[in-house]
């Protein structure tokens, strides 16, 4: 299992470090677990954690390569390590633990810590670093982790000191039974005065394209993202156009499969929070499940048929003789002309040794940007069912490089109010015997937003 | 108010102001020092000194405080262990704590610190919180057990605390249930042979249900304990994967991983005609998809595992090729996995596609990357043969692009396509050449050599190719120059007429300018073959290549199989198994073994503590015999000359390859002329070659150790089979074994440390001069109790006392003296083992009756004094006889001896002194 969980800021120096075994610190296993860097003691105690430690520092945060790996074996010791803006996480191990379970670990320990102070910065783990070590002792224990769903976890760490003879004995059992429970993501006896919730379909839709228009690869990969405000412990029941389910359900009535067979949808795969009844899912296809509070995502999945691709990008690049390259790019929108996308980016990749270009460009705005070496062409807004165009001309500078211009791919990015996958939301039912509310009561919202994410077309 | 501010206190005398700090009245102002102290503590300054200050601080009822104070201590506790003391009565009374957070807290941290005498207080509120009402506390407590059982694994088990968390298995609560099983499950891996986990049927059942209810965490866990259980037949393990695979919906990666590692492991169980066969197929690769829409760090490890997944089962994935194309901003290590991957799922049906990638990836910046494209481009061409014709144009288009590296990567992989499709694509050679002066990448540099040897007779200007490497033929690496001594070989036996003076100078070159031992070699031999038999020579050097094989990079399919059951570990990452298997004991005697044995020599050589033999009968009518009995002796040791030496058992396999990534190794023991001797059979049943080959042995009963290191002259290569006989001295270091003739022996090699254990025949031990003095043998005979007498018969042993005598004899087993009594025919044998103990027997054989009687005294009873000595000392016997025999009888035979032995063992069991 986990051995130690250290974080360092952008220079190396360690911000938080946490022991679970002694392991890691291999031969000097009875020294003292710190040890200070000061000569003298530093030498009576013989750090070996510190070992650990700078093991990283020197191989990882200060290698003269790039990472090669997010795992990395120093001396029969593993460390994973993930990056939140210029801060490393790291986790030790000696032991042939689960390498994805520990990743795992690592994300969702950022996401609590988000969940508790915001943005993961040097200066907000200075903070709160009395916090993280109330969090690391509860959520990781001998390095196994526990329950870190931020809900349950808020009940109990606060940082407000809690005394103990202030709790009630309910309100400590109450919280035991959630952080231990069945239904460990919801707390009892929440109240709302309107029952609420909004529903996101979040969907990234990503293409890879030949200069010749031939699609060789598309994928949208999309998450429904709910927040729920409602009373009680309310069981739900989400809907929507599955293929699998429309079909089976089609099969009483013949009417609807001819109706509603063409807006279904074939979904490759998909994964819930841990709050939905697998198995459930697994026998009928049902998405059941009592919602976490507040914001949290109820599925992500991911499609590959009949996607709906908001833009084609049709590059024409020419080199004309050695110092100069003409490049025109066409772009066409692809959906229904009373909808508008938004922040519509095209990004043209130039040589590295570009010395001067001129564009034109129909729509938007277009500048070469050096620094980046590329032309960029942003555009606002634009309707369905229209096109643009963008021709530059790249002056180059003669050079003896031999290797010659890699032609990055030109990438795109945009927004649609609309899902490319086709997803439609069909319903979504709230039950709570318990309270006197009902499904009727409830204000739902929907909304879909399609962006790019990685989306390329070859020239 | 911020903490960052902590951080930056560095004046001096800081420490003291601390320590006023800490025992301040004022609770705020205790509460900010501890915080100081924890700051100071995690940038590695070290405010041990305050540990006194800092335990005083513990009794408080603010939580935050009391869990600050906790990770000091945690800390703190092993360099200052007698103060820890202090802080344990506090964890007691917090173990009582009415708070159950409290309580969990307490126990939790009491784990935590390591601290031998602290944990003897540990046991008593682990014990009440393993059965608290909390589940809280119980989960917190099982984990804990764990941590106990790291410092002191006696006393968790001598405190009953591993049935109490067996118990735990079955609790109400899944959370509990799930950190029992990890506790469980860390504790059986360092007692392998125990059944900790006890996996049945009906704990497996209320696993599956735990799973369905606990945290993702908790689902990893038991998934993780599930994947060791071992179905009893196809009908359970596909129940139990009709129940797993629900968890392929879950977000968490690592339950999505854990989940498919236990599918792939019970799939193996299942009929391939099975429908549900086909349906699990068809399920394992969606899931397996969507980890790599995970983040890059999850991906990569997918990744890793999926490359082991489409080796052992590739229809999984045989569809998915674009899924793994390669994205301009992947991050580099997810990128090379992906190409791998791409590689192995290169077929007829996608290698368009996959050609035109790999192209589009040459042109990229990694250099790495860009090198891994084009040898992918090769191994294409290896693997499919439609496309090979495609692929050594594409490579030929990338040579044109006149980048340095692409281009000797790209000749790198046309001599493999070379060797594959001979005679097919020679007529690139010409382009080729034209790079030449662009190599400087010496498996460039080689592979070219390689290929203007090869075809020779099409290269107008192969000699002045050969000779312009030539010149600077001492700063070549050995790999070049190697390849540059057998290509001017192969140009000289192809055009002998105009390159006489080039391989004149490169054999001279080789043989008597260079030190390295390889090349002299090689060069001696092709300068002796061209001297002696130059036709010869041309039918070696120019034999016929065998094709090379397209699966070259594929893992040995035992090791694939092993590292299929680490789905989602390090090792599934590293793809290297976990390290396993007892370290390596050095020679430093054991002193306490040796103590036994030396007790049990001393005593036996002085006779003291025999008493009187059972029979009356026997010792006294032993004077009679004996003189006639010498005289047979005589007759007997002249016939001895004949035998060959003792019986050798056939070879057995001690070390499949399944279990050795390969190697097999299967042996015998000898002994001839008072050598003893291990014959070891060394099969390499792997992909790849296996050199450095050593042996050691464990401490054992009887100090044997190998006498000579384990030389293996050649290395071995795939399917080459070599035996070897390694000489073995009874000097090593002693150990007393259980069974007594246990050894446990380590075989390393290039790729791995191996262990195995085998039995070794106790007639290897039987000394040349283990026959008795008649005076001693009758005196001894006498002093031996009855008790330690055993007895058994050897049944259908069709021979008469003499050849019985003289066989024995061979395996240095002495008739001492012989008579007979009423028509029985009696034979008093001894036998002295290498460490000096005597053991006596006697035999006694009716003529015309073929089973005979062996009695034998168990003298080393006495000084074991242990229950399982007795038997010991009979199967010692009983193996010499046996052994002995055996050449002589039929298999039936044999195992009817085997049979009269344990039944006449159960029937009169050796009695054991008071």
């Amino acid at each position: 299992m986990i051995g130690g969980l250290f974080i360092y800021n952008h220079k190396g120096e360690v911000l938080i470090s946490r022991v679970y075994r002694d392991d890691i610190g291999s031969q000097a296993a009875d020294s003292a677990v710190f040890s200070s860097s000061g000569p003298f003691l530093g030498e009576r105690l013989g750090g070996s954690v510190r070992n650990a430690v700078d093991a990283f520092r020197v191989n990882v945060i200060h290698a003269r390569q790039q990472v090669r790996s997010p795992v990395t074996n120093i001396a029969r010791t593993s460390f994973f390590h993930v990056k939140r803006s210029n801060i490393w996480l790291a986790a030790v191990t000696k032991q042939n633990v689960n390498a994805a379970m520990v990743f795992e670990f690592l994300y969702k320990m950022c996401d609590v810590m988000a969940a508790y102070f915001g943005k993961i910065s040097e200066e907000n783990i200075k903070n709160n670093f009395v916090l993280i070590y109330e969090l690391l002792d509860e959520i990781l224990d001998f390095g196994y982790p526990q329950n870190s769903e931020t809900g349950a976890l808020k009940t109990f760490i606060t940082q407000q000191g809690i005394k103990s003879q202030h709790q009630t004995k309910e309100e400590q059992s109450q919280i035991t039974s959630q952080v231990t429970g069945q239904i460990g993501w919801r707390r009892e006896g929440i109240k709302y005065r309107r029952n609420e919730l909004f529903l996101d379909v979040l969907e990234s839709v990503n293409l890879l394209m030949s200069p010749q228009g031939q699609v060789l690869s598309a994928h949208v990969s999309g998450r429904v993202v709910m927040k729920s405000y409602l009373s009680g412990m309310p069981e739900c029941k989400f809907g929507m156009n599955d293929k699998i389910v429309i079909e089976k359900q089609g099969k009483g009535t013949a009417d609807e499969t001819s109706k509603s067979g063409k807006q279904s949808i074939a979904i490759d795969d998909c994964t819930f929070h841990q709050c939905v009844r697998l198995s459930k899912f697994d026998s009928e296809r049902s998405i059941s499940f009592i919602p976490p509070d507040g914001e949290f995502e109820l599925m992500r999945y991911r499609t590959t048929k009949d996607i709906i691709l908001p833009f084609r990008v049709i590059p024409l690049v020419r080199e004309v003789g050695r110092t100069k390259l003409e490049v025109k790019v066409v772009i066409k929108s692809n959906f229904k002309p009373s909808l508008l996308a938004q922040k519509i980016e095209v990004r043209i990749p130039t040589p590295l040794n570009t010395s001067g270009v001129q564009v034109i460009c129909m729509k938007g705005k277009a500048k070469y940007k050096a620094s980046e070496n590329a032309i960029v062409w942003k555009i606002k807004r634009m309707a369905g069912m229209k096109e643009s165009q963008i021709s530059a001309e790249i002056e180059l500078l003669p050079t003896n490089d031999k290797k010659k211009w890699a032609r990055p791919p030109i990438s795109m990015n945009f927004e649609v109010p609309f899902a490319p996958s086709g997803l439609k939301v069909r319903y979504l039912k709230v039950f709570e015997p318990k309270l006197n509310y009902s499904d009727h009561d409830v204000i739902k919202w929907v909304r879909y937003i399609g962006r790019s994410g990685i989306y390329e077309t070859r020239c | 108010m911020t903490d960052s501010k902590y951080f930056t206190t560095t004046k001096k005398g800081e420490i003291f102001e601390l320590k006023a700090e800490l025992n301040s009245d004022k609770k705020e102002k205790k509460k900010e020092a501890v915080k100081k102290v924890i700051a100071s503590m995690t940038v590695g300054k070290d405010v041990s000194a305050l540990f006194p200050d800092v335990v005083n601080c513990m009794q408080t009822d603010n939580l935050e405080l009391k869990k600050l104070v906790y990770l000091y201590l945690m800390n703190y506790a092993k360099s200052q262990p007698d103060m820890a003391i202090m802080a344990v009565n506090t964890f007691v009374k917090d173990c009582e704590d009415p708070n159950p957070l409290i309580r969990a807290l307490a126990v939790r941290t009491m784990g935590c610190i390591r601290v031998d005498k602290i944990t003897e207080y540990l046991c008593e509120p682990l014990r009440k919180c393993l059965k608290d009402e909390d589940p809280y506390v119980r989960k917190t407590a099982a984990v804990c057990v764990a941590k106990l059982h790291d410092i002191n694994a006696q006393l968790v088990e001598d405190q009953g605390f591993l049935d109490t968390l067996k118990d735990l298995i079955s609790d109400s609560n899944p959370m509990v249930v799930a950190n029992a099983v990890a506790a469980l499950s860390e504790i059986a891996e360092s007692h392998p042979s125990s059944n900790l986990l006890d996996l049945n049927p009906q704990s497996i059942n209320k696993l599956l249900t735990a799973l369905n209810e606990c945290t993702e965490w908790g689902q990893i866990f038991i998934l993780d304990c599930l994947a060791n259980y071992t179905p009893k037949d196809d009908r359970e393990a596909q129940s139990i994967c009709e129940r797993v695979t629900p968890r392929l919906s879950h977000a968490n990666s690592a339950v999505v991983l854990s989940a498919v590692k236990v599918l792939m492991k019970f799939m193996e169980m299942l009929s391939k005609d099975l429908d549900y066969y086909g349906t699990l197929l068809k399920k394992l690769a969606p899931p397996l998809v969507t980890l790599l829409s995970a983040e890059p760090e999850l991906q990569y490890v997918a990744l890793r595992n999926i490359n082991l997944i489409v080796q052992k089962r590739p229809e999984i994935l045989k569809h998915e090729m674009k899924v793994f194309f390669v994205k301009y901003n992947d991050p580099i290590y997810v990128k090379l996995e992906k190409l791998d991957i791409m590689i192995r799922l290169a077929s007829q049906a996608n290698i368009a596609q996959v050609l035109a990638e790999l192209k589009e990836y040459a042109t990229e910046v990694d250099v790495d990357f860009v090198r891994k494209a084009v040898r992918a481009i090769g191994r294409c061409a290896i693997k499919v043969e439609q496309s090979a014709e495609r692929c050594v144009s594409t490579l030929l288009d990338l040579i044109q692009t006149k980048v340095n590296y692409v281009v000797q990567e790209a000749i790198v992989v046309i001599k493999d396509i070379f060797r594959k499709y001979p005679n097919k694509y020679e007529s690139v050679i010409a382009t080729l050449c034209e790079n030449l002066d662009s190599l400087d990448e010496p498996e460039a540099r080689a592979a070219m050599i390689w290929i203007v040897g090869e075809y020779a007779e099409r290269i107008d200007n192969a000699d002045e190719l050969l000779e312009s490497f030539l010149e600077g033929f001492h700063d070549e690496s050995t790999q070049v120059q190697l390849q540059l001594l057998t290509g001017i070989v192969k140009l000289f036996l192809k055009k002998p007429t105009e390159t006489q003076e080039l391989v004149q100078q490169v054999l001279s070159l080789a043989t008597q300018d260079s030190d390295n031992p390889d090349l002299r070699d090689r060069g001696y031999i092709y300068w002796r073959l061209l001297s002696t038999d130059p036709v010869a020579a041309k039918e070696v050097v120019l034999a016929e290549k065998p094709l090379i094989s397209e699966e070259t990079d594929l893992i040995e399919p035992t090791l694939l199989d092993e590292l299929i059951c680490y789905i989602g570990t390090l090792a599934s990452v590293y793809h290297k198994p976990p390290m396993s298997g007892p370290p390596l004991t050095t020679s430093s005697v054991q002193m306490g073994a040796v103590d036994l044995l030396g007790g049990g020599l001393d005593s036996l050589i002085g006779g003291t503590n025999f008493v009187a033999p059972p029979t009356a009968a026997v010792p006294a009518s032993l004077g009679a015999p004996i003189g006639s009995g010498l005289s047979d002796l005589f007759d007997l040791t002249s016939g001895v000359g004949t035998l060959s030496g003792s019986y050798v058992a056939p070879k057995a396999v001690w070390l499949p390859a399944m279990k050795a990534k390969g190697l097999e190794i299967s042996g015998t023991f000898t002994r001839q002329v008072g050598s003893i001797s291990m014959d070891l059979q060394l099969t390499n049943k792997a992909l790849q070659v296996m050199t450095d080959f050593a042996i050691q042995f464990n401490r054992n009963s009887f100090g044997l150790a190998p006498a000579a290191p384990l030389q293996v002259h050649a290395p071995l290569s795939p399917n080459q089979t070599v035996e070897i006989s390694l000489p073995l001295s009874t000097v090593g270091s002693v150990m007393k074994m259980e069974p007594l003739n246990n050894l446990q022996v380590a075989v390393k090699n290039n790729i791995d440390v191996f262990y195995f254990s085998t039995l070794y025949p106790l007639h290897i031990l039987f000394v040349e001069d283990g026959k008795m003095d008649r005076q001693m043998f009758l005196a001894t005979w006498k002093d031996i109790p009855n008790e330690n007498e055993a007895q058994f018969q050897i049944r259908d042993c069709p021979l008469n006392a003499e050849a019985v005598s003289s066989k024995l004899q061979s395996s240095n087993i002495f008739t001492v003296a012989k008579r007979n009594v009423e028509g029985q025919d009696m034979l008093y044998q001894s036998l002295k083992l290498t460490n000096g103990i005597w053991v006596l027997a006697e035999l006694r054989i009716q003529p015309g009756n073929p089973s005979c009687t062996v009695r034998a005294p168990a003298p080393t009873l006495r000084p074991w004094s242990l229950p399982f000595v007795p038997c010991q000392g009979v199967v010692l016997v009983e193996d010499a006889v046996q052994a002995s025999l055996q050449a002589w009888l039929e298999p039936e035979s044999v195992r009817s001896l085997k049979r009269t032995f344990l039944e006449s063992f159960h029937i009169h069991p050796v009695r054991l002194p008071r």
